[in-house]
């Protein structure tokens, strides 16, 4: 049985559920709905959700580990001999879903029989020519243990399906029961209703907390491997970065320092251009604009935010950089060898940061009680001097912290440094220079078909997880400056 | 009680808040080192009148200001007034305390170093020593100048807001219900200090509670619906009022 045709099923008792738990609590309140704890609804609502939640608790978890069991039961049956050189246990069993995926194809397309399917003593060489015609991929030869394990492989899927099915329908059943029987006047449907719906808030945030957890997981040990093939130290404080890109030659220079630089220096310009022309337009629509213009200035500037990152990177590849290569290029004062350069990347990076600056800015410094301009005003101090003396100071706090995340966007951004900032690793402080940012070296290093378990591709993990501490420091410290503001006013 | 100078001439004044005409036709002279208060039911316009003294009502938009009023016999509402040099002559104190989120001692330095009144630091620790202690402030806060203005206590923040007002040596000290945000003990604090500083400045002050307009005030003027019903000395009108809305107010039956 299909899982949609589960879920179908569920939904159906869910439903009739609903309506015969309203029916059973007003018919025993004697048709009075006054007599009830609740209103009639709540009754149903309670019946569907202890028909559904469960049941659907179940289909997902037997749907996420019955895959582990069946991979369990049948990789004993394949012998070590079976593993090829180089090969692992792995691979061959990647081989066996395979076969197991064709069979069953074969088999709902009507090229072979579920019978010939099943046989255990069928020719291996007439099995892989019928899967091969049924357009079935078979990547080597099948074996006789393979298509043993494939045969046992999709038997043992097939009854767990077949059980999941039951299981679930039968749970979903019993929960019918329980609510059926707990729709008597008396019963708090209510409640119980809304304890449920607050697990299911509960639980919508707990996903995304468990995906940080799971991201930062996959990372760390990705790091661990990469750290075992490649010491810490060179890592963190080698100043050339210099993969080599035949395999697992050994001969890979990987220190992190040129990159973090690049980024540094690029975060530093583009912050440079973004934290003065953000903050002052914040000023300007905040404090002086008229309504009619904040209305149509804000929205405006709020659209440099959605414009995709490739798109700053392509005005950075095709106007910022040659026009600065004819200010500062061989035609202009030398100093600049091609369009690809640290502040190529850096000015259109801070182009597309000034909305992230201006618009939390506009938000703070509007939060600044109307009653401090008034003290200043009735003190006769001009509009920038209590702006500049009164408004700014008490937004500070909000300001700084809006300024570090764009400076966490900044490092975090990548296709605007592959296009403008070039792919070389260096160390230099020439801003005219190319230079390239952990971020862009990630996506060259696993990009590439260098193994996946070579140190070259596992560094990006390492630089991943670089990124990812400093990052969250600053979001840390923005995110406890912002709250240490807001107690200011509350 | 002797003639005194009058430090503001109001004729004609009309405010319109858009469509809305807030006040009608007031006219009222305010006399210098002297208190006035301003009563009259919520919305009768004595706020608002009170911030045409100081063009402060410039800061809102659709608000608009006619007739005529002179300080010392220049019409502040000429195009060749500055608000800000006359809100510097003209102080403000407001309903609710609104410190600086500044040191106390920044808060009162603000107003002087805006307007460069003192020449050098030591000027300047002078004349906020002298403002705090004009705003009876100075015993309680002069071991903690460096702390948050905001940590006070209400009533503390209140006569740091006035110091603050009268550091920068205005000749008006306009004051919207000072002490409504207050308790009984710091009211009275407020009210003493407000009864100091007339021997300086002409003082005006809104309020809410006629009692505090009975104690406080030496001229009371009655709002009612943006029409001014009736001013004249404060015993008058609390013993004698002269017009049944103003008799219906003080003794409680409207308002």
């Amino acid at each position: 049985m299909p899982v949609i045709w589960i879920i179908v099923a569920v939904l159906a008792i869910a439903g009739a559920g609903y309506i015969l738990g309203r029916q059973r609590a007003l018919a025993r309140a004697g048709g009075d709905r006054r007599e009830l704890h609740s209103l009639p609804s709540y009754y149903g609502s309670n019946v569907a959700l202890k028909v559904a939640v469960p049941s659907f608790l179940l289909l997902i978890a037997w749907m996420i580990v019955q895959p582990f069991v069946v991979e369990n039961a049948v990789s004993g049956m394949i012998p070590q001999s079976e593993i090829d050189e180089g090969s692992s246990l792995g691979l061959v069993m990647a081989e066996v879903r395979r076969a197991a995926t064709g069979l069953e194809n074969a088999v709902a397309q009507g090229v072979i029989t579920e019978d010939f399917a099943r046989n255990a003593r069928a020719d291996i060489t007439d099995i892989t020519q019928r899967l091969k015609d049924a357009g079935q991929i078979v990547t080597s030869d099948i074996t006789q243990t393979i298509l043993h394990a494939a045969q046992r492989y999709r038997l043992l899927s097939a009854t767990g399906d077949m059980m999941m099915a039951i299981a679930v329908l039968l749970v979903a059943l019993a929960g019918a029961l329980w609510g059926l029987r707990e729709s008597v006047p008396l019963f708090r449907a209510r409640n119980a209703v809304e304890r449920v719906m607050r697990a299911i808030l509960v639980a919508a945030a707990s996903v995304a907390i468990l995906t940080t957890l799971g991201i930062v997981l996959s990372l760390i040990f990705n790091t661990i491997e990469f750290f075992r093939l490649y010491p810490a130290w060179d890592f963190f404080t080698g100043t050339n970065w210099a993969p080599s890109f035949s395999g697992r030659g050994g001969s890979s220079e990987l220190g992190v320092l040129p990159l973090l630089w690049g980024t540094f220096y690029i975060s530093l310009i583009a912050l440079l251009v973004a934290v003065p022309i953000g903050l002052f337009s914040a000023i300007y629509l905040s404090e002086y604009a008229s309504k009619h213009v904040r209305s149509i200035a804000k929205p405006m500037i709020e659209v440099l935010a959605g414009i995709p990152t490739i798109v700053y990177g392509l005005f950075a590849l095709l106007t910022v950089g040659p026009l600065l290569l004819a200010v500062f290029g061989k035609e202009g004062l030398g100093w600049m060898q091609a369009g690809t350069a640290v502040m190529t990347a850096g000015l259109v990076m801070g182009v597309m940061l000034i909305p992230f600056v201006s618009s939390l800015s506009d938000d703070i410094i509007n939060s600044v009680p109307q009653a401090l301009r008034d003290g200043s005003f009735g003190l006769g101090a001009t509009k920038s001097e209590t702006i500049r003396q009164v408004v700014l100071p008490a937004a500070l706090p909000g300001i700084v912290g809006a300024i570090l995340l764009a400076a966490s966007r900044a490092i975090g951004e990548t296709m605007i440094v592959v296009l403008g900032a070039g792919a070389a690793a260096r160390l230099s402080l020439n801003p005219f220079e190319a230079m390239t940012t952990v971020t862009a070296k990630i996506v060259s290093q696993l990009t590439g078909d260098a193994d996946f378990a070579s140190p070259e591709a596992l560094v990006a993990f390492a630089l991943g997880m670089t990124l990812f501490v400093i990052t969250l420091g600053l979001n840390v410290l923005a995110l406890y400056i912002v709250r240490k503001y807001r107690e200011q006013y509350e | 009680m002797d003639q005194k100078d009058i430090k503001f001439r109001c004729h004609g004044v009309q405010v319109y808040y858009g469509d809305t005409h807030a006040i009608k036709d007031v006219d009222v002279d305010i006399e210098d080192k002297t208190v006035t208060a301003f009563i009259g039911p919520s919305g009768c316009g004595k706020s608002t009148f009170l911030r045409c003294l100081n063009r402060m009502n410039d800061t809102i938009a659709s608000c608009r200001v006619e007739g005529d009023i002179r300080l010392d016999d220049e019409d502040i509402y000429h195009r060749d007034v500055d608000p800000v040099q006359l809100r510097a002559k003209v102080g403000m104190v407001f309903q609710k305390p609104n410190p600086f989120p500044k040191s106390i001692y920044d808060n009162v330095a603000y107003g002087p170093k805006i307007h460069g009144l003192a020449k050098n630091k030591a000027g300047l620790d002078e004349i906020v020593e002298k403002s705090l202690r004009r705003a009876a402030l100075w015993d309680e806060v002069k071991d903690r100048l460096d702390t948050p203005g905001t940590g006070l206590s209400g009533g503390q923040q209140q006569r740091l807001c006035i110091a603050r007002a009268v550091a920068t040596e205005p000749e008006v000290l306009l004051m919207d219900e000072p002490c409504s945000a207050l308790d009984p003990i710091a009211t009275a604090q407020v009210e003493e200090l407000i009864d100091e500083l007339k021997q300086r400045f002409s003082v005006v002050i809104v309020t809410h509670s006629m009692q505090q307009a009975a104690r406080v005030s030496q001229k009371t003027a009655f709002f009612h619906l943006g029409n001014l019903v009736e001013y004249d000395d404060t015993n008058s009108i609390f013993t004698n009022p002269q017009d049944p809305r103003t008799e219906s107010y003080i003794t409680g039956r409207i308002g």
